[in-house]
């Protein structure tokens, strides 16, 4: 029987916290942080082992709430700050969150180069294809066509498919689904916290007050409607055309392989220096 | 047990700067290949993982600046080496860095600028960048290195600041430095003094990470060793938690601050050559101070009373230094291979003291003992000179 997410709550939030949270009514980040509480549960992490860190805007905020080791970078910077917390430390679990905005726009090389390295770490990516926080302006997932604060005319650039984009950046493990499959969603948080090597996690969400509203599409709970419809897994989108898959989101996982890990590697360059140093006075 | 020896080395600034990291228990870089500053990458990439420590080659300056942030927060001596144009992109990061208290050592070895500006030329003109930088009202400690010999000391002096102070600590060197060769014989590792940043000591629960307290400089726990803490960027209150309130902002800024100003005399380093009895004198920093002393020198066989005040610390300005010598003196000379970045700070000290004197050059070349002797010898007809 899982915890309830009272228990969760109880366990996990931060009561000495300045709450209210900062996210809007039915914001799909509390049901992404719900699922990364589930997996952390289920793999029975103590609190002093995990270290969350995270970017700017909605979905930054997360770690504020959670009573971890918590890190509140700067925009588009969560991976860069958590490659150092891991590379000094890396008994510990340290887990990026971020947004489509940080891991894409301004974070975008550090999101491909954390993939290419391959450290072990786990980025957690919540796309509402939206800048939430700053206003509702396009976000490098915003859609063709749709209509923003800064696209009211209709957004004429195309958008990135993160998940696709981090397997082949070379990320050991990548998966998605949207926060309408909250289960899922937990389960591959913790695949991912358990898979050696670089594991991102797209999690499709909703930002109805900002996107959703402006694009016609409805209130939160149209917008998890729209996700259950558009969603397929990746067996079934085997299947699938690409036409067919035009306006479908691919659930599940869509890598899974084993590449050395840099952190594992660099072990075997501190002995070769060790060595490399006894031959030599210097 | 083998003793250790000293030994005299022929190194370049560069070497010598990661000699002094290492003295300094830093085991941690995080870096991005610039000219004339990479030396130090290539030979912390040798030399950390054989005393356990991490060298890692980032995609830029910015996540460079990152991880190093990252390492420092999870208890590890941390620095990053850059030159101008990395630097600039190092300074968002470096804000967070001094908001968030983290410690760590940004080396900034100085090229001609602006933009790409003169890579394989020396130039001081990152040093108003490196105390203004980054946006908002902060303290940063700036330190300048002149010789080989310096880039050790100087280095190992910035770690032990940036952990007595949770402040990143910025070494600017120059091309010159960086690269000229010198024979030195660096201290023993056991005779440098190394300063760590006090870990918490209470339990816990108890632990409030940006406490005011006396000293002014909470303890800082790391990742991972039972203090479960936020860092944010963002204005935060002493349990370290984002705040409008007014009064904690306001208390944040003031902490920020204060905990420099309290330090200062710990913190502005100079060195005095013949200020004794100077008449007039040179203020100078980086290898323009070495041309400097020459110059002072030969004024002195010359029977001139010049004097020379060398800055080690560029920021905090070391008002309390030199305000005497100001009163003391008809005329001060400020060469500098910039158009007047610390002449303007002396000008700000001076209020009508003396007669402050700019020499600048910014063709990529040194500044020579001649040109500053000579400069002298006119001072020396007196304050119009």
């Amino acid at each position: 029987m899982p915890p309830s997410i009272q228990a969760l709550t109880h366990i996990y939030f931060r009561h000495n916290k300045k709450f209210p949270h900062v996210w809007c009514p039915g914001c799909g980040n509390g049901i992404v942080m719900g699922a990364l509480l589930r997996a952390i549960t289920r793999l029975e992490l103590e609190k002093d082992e995990v270290v969350l860190a995270s970017g700017i805007g909605c979905s930054g905020r997360m770690p504020t709430y959670l009573d971890f080791n918590t890190l509140h970078t700067t925009h588009g910077r969560a991976l860069t700050f958590a490659t150092g917390i891991k590379l000094a430390n890396p008994a510990l679990n340290v887990v990026a969150i971020m947004g489509d905005g940080d891991a894409t726009a301004i974070g975008g090389n550090h999101l491909i180069h954390a993939a290419r390295r391959n450290l072990n770490l786990t980025a957690i990516i919540i796309n509402n294809s939206i800048y939430g926080m700053t206003g509702g302006q396009y976000s490098p997932t915003t859609p063709f066509g749709s209509t923003t604060t800064t696209s009211v005319y209709g957004h004429i650039e195309h958008a990135f498919s993160i998940a696709e984009l981090a397997v082949t950046a070379g990320a050991s493990f990548v998966a998605r689904s949207t926060v309408y499959h909250a289960a899922l969603a937990d389960q591959l948080i913790e695949q991912a916290m358990l898979k050696p090597g670089f594991a991102v996690v797209e999690i499709i969400s909703n930002c109805h007050v900002q996107y959703g509203r402006r694009n016609q599409i409805g209130n939160a709970i149209d917008m998890l409607n729209l996700f259950k419809e558009q969603a397929v897994t990746v067996k079934k989108a085997a299947t699938m055309d690409s036409e067919e898959l035009r306006e479908k989101i691919t659930i599940g996982v869509l890598a899974d392989r084993d590449l050395p890990i840099s952190t594992n590697e660099y072990k075997r360059i501190r002995e070769q220096a060790r060595a490399d140093q006894g031959k030599k006075s210097i | 047990m083998t003793e250790e020896k000293r030994v005299r080395r022929l190194l370049q600034g560069n070497e010598a700067i990661v000699y002094g990291a290492l003295a300094a228990r830093c085991r941690f870089f995080a870096g991005y290949p610039i000219t004339p500053a990479s030396e130090i990458a290539e030979q912390l990439s040798v030399r950390l993982p054989a005393v356990n420590g991490t060298f890692i080659q980032m995609e830029d300056e910015i996540a460079s600046i990152g991880a190093v942030i990252g390492a420092s927060l999870a208890g590890v001596k941390a620095m990053t080496a850059t030159s101008g144009p990395g630097f600039s992109l190092m300074q968002e990061n470096l804000g967070f860095a001094c908001a968030a208290e983290v410690p760590c050592v940004i080396v900034n070895v100085m090229r001609g600028g602006p933009s790409t500006g003169l890579p394989t030329s020396p130039a001081q003109g990152d040093v108003q960048m490196a105390r203004w930088g980054t946006h908002g009202d902060h303290p940063i400690i700036v330190l300048a290195v002149s010789s080989v010999l310096d880039s050790f000391t100087i280095t190992v002096k910035a770690f032990n600041l940036s952990e007595r102070y949770r402040v990143p600590v910025l070494v600017l060197s120059d091309e010159v430095v960086a690269h000229t060769r010198e024979s030195v014989e660096l201290p023993l590792n056991s005779e440098v003094k190394v300063v760590d940043r006090i870990a918490p000591g209470m339990p816990p629960d108890w632990y409030k990470p940006y406490q005011e307290d006396a000293r002014g400089v909470p303890p800082m726990a790391a990742f991972g060793d039972g203090y479960r803490h936020h860092v944010t960027g963002l204005v935060h209150d002493q349990d370290g938690f984002p705040t409008q309130n007014p009064q904690e902002v306001e208390k944040f800024h003031h902490r920020l601050s204060m905990k420099i100003t309290k330090g200062l005399d710990d913190i502005q380093l100079t060195r005095k050559f013949y200020m004794e009895d100077a008449e007039f004198f040179v203020i100078a920093y980086g290898s323009v101070a070495r041309s400097a002393l020459r110059a002072v020198e030969e004024a002195r066989r010359a029977g001139i009373r010049a004097g020379l005040v060398q800055l080690i610390t560029l920021f905090p300005f070391p008002r309390r230094t030199l305000t005497p010598y100001l009163q003391q003196c008809h005329s001060v000379l400020v060469p500098e291979l910039n158009l007047g970045q610390i002449s303007r700070e002396v000008q700000r000290i001076n209020q009508g003291l003396c007669t402050v004197v700019k020499q600048n050059r910014v063709d990529g070349k040194l500044i020579t003992p001649q040109e500053i002797y000579s400069r002298l010898v006119k001072l020396s007809a007196g304050p119009a000179g």
